[in-house]
């Protein structure tokens, strides 16, 4: 699950510009988005890279459960799926913007599906400004099926 | 980036947009490698189909997110938007033809609200939400 990470995260330009290119964006002038230029729209997921410790990104000396000499390994409460994600902007993101984020959770509820019981979990994360202003809040949800684990 | 005017819009317009025809693996990888999502269910053919027991890797839901999040900045300008919110509803693999569609469900003297659905090329909708942007009378 692509949870949205907290912590300090710089909007730089280089870092948006890499992103939009990830989704498909042209830039024929090759050029680096200006300071103040809006970042794309989901951009803040991105606050992943300045997590020291996120989850979903292999470190020196942590075990990795992706493939290597064998296939890998089956992990526990690894987070799950992504059902949903919301974004509020309060105003946009912009590049030259500083940023904290702060997580907290949100709701938990339980579905009984087609396929068996489905659990989710929400997870609110409010960024803010150097200036300690309310720029984005993101909304979470996550879901796994209890008795499968982590996966779906 | 030229935004629509609230002006000209009428509730039931859509918009259209191919944002991604015949995904590769290794679009998902560029993905995984700006968004720093570098789960190996994304990446990993070999973890995604022997330990997670999936037909391929598939594309992470955030990634159709900002697909399509690109033709709504590219509507209304990305520093106008004030909400965007998504449900993911069918898993996006390699090889998937995505297209976008955007209707507008209200439309006010300065902004407007817009439905999103997000298929594949068998028509199946991938993700479904919602935009509220500010718009320029």
């Amino acid at each position: 699950m692509p949870e949205v990470a907290a912590g300090r995260f710089p909007v730089e330009a280089g870092h948006v510009l890499a992103f939009a290119r990830s989704l498909g964006a042209d830039d024929p002038s090759g050029g680096l988005p200006c300071s103040g230029d809006a970042a794309p729209p989901t951009f803040l997921i991105a606050g992943a890279q300045f997590d020291p410790e996120y989850p979903l990104r292999p470190r020196p000396g942590v075990p990795w459960h992706g493939s290597g000499g064998d296939a890998g390994l089956v992990t526990e409460g690894a987070g799950g799926l992504h059902a949903e994600q919301h974004f509020v902007y309060h105003r946009p993101v912009r590049v030259g913007d500083v940023l904290t984020g702060a997580t907290r959770p949100g709701r938990e509820w339980e579905k009984h599906g087609r396929s068996g019981r489905l659990r989710f979990r929400e997870q609110i994360t409010e960024f803010r400004d150097e200036a300690g202003e309310l720029v984005v809040t993101a909304r979470s949800v996550s879901v796994v099926r209890p008795e499968r684990g982590s996966a779906l | 980036m030229t935004g629509l005017l609230a002006g000209s819009l009428a509730v039931g317009q859509t918009f259209e947009a191919v944002v991604v025809t015949d995904l590769k693996r290794t679009q998902i990888v560029q993905y995984a490698g700006a968004s720093g999502d570098y789960n190996p269910l994304h990446t990993d053919e070999i973890y995604a189909t022997k330990i997670a027991g999936y037909p391929s890797v598939f594309a992470h839901g955030m990634l159709t997110m900002g697909l399509t999040g690109q033709v709504i900045a590219g509507l209304v300008g990305a520093e106008n938007l004030v909400r965007f919110g998504v449900r993911f509803t069918a898993q996006v693999w390699p090889g998937d033809t995505l297209t976008v569609r955007c209707a507008v469900v209200r439309a006010g003297d300065g902004d407007a609200e817009f439905s999103v659905s997000t298929v594949n090329g068998d028509g199946t909708e991938v993700m479904s939400g919602y935009a509220h942007a500010r718009l320029a009378g």
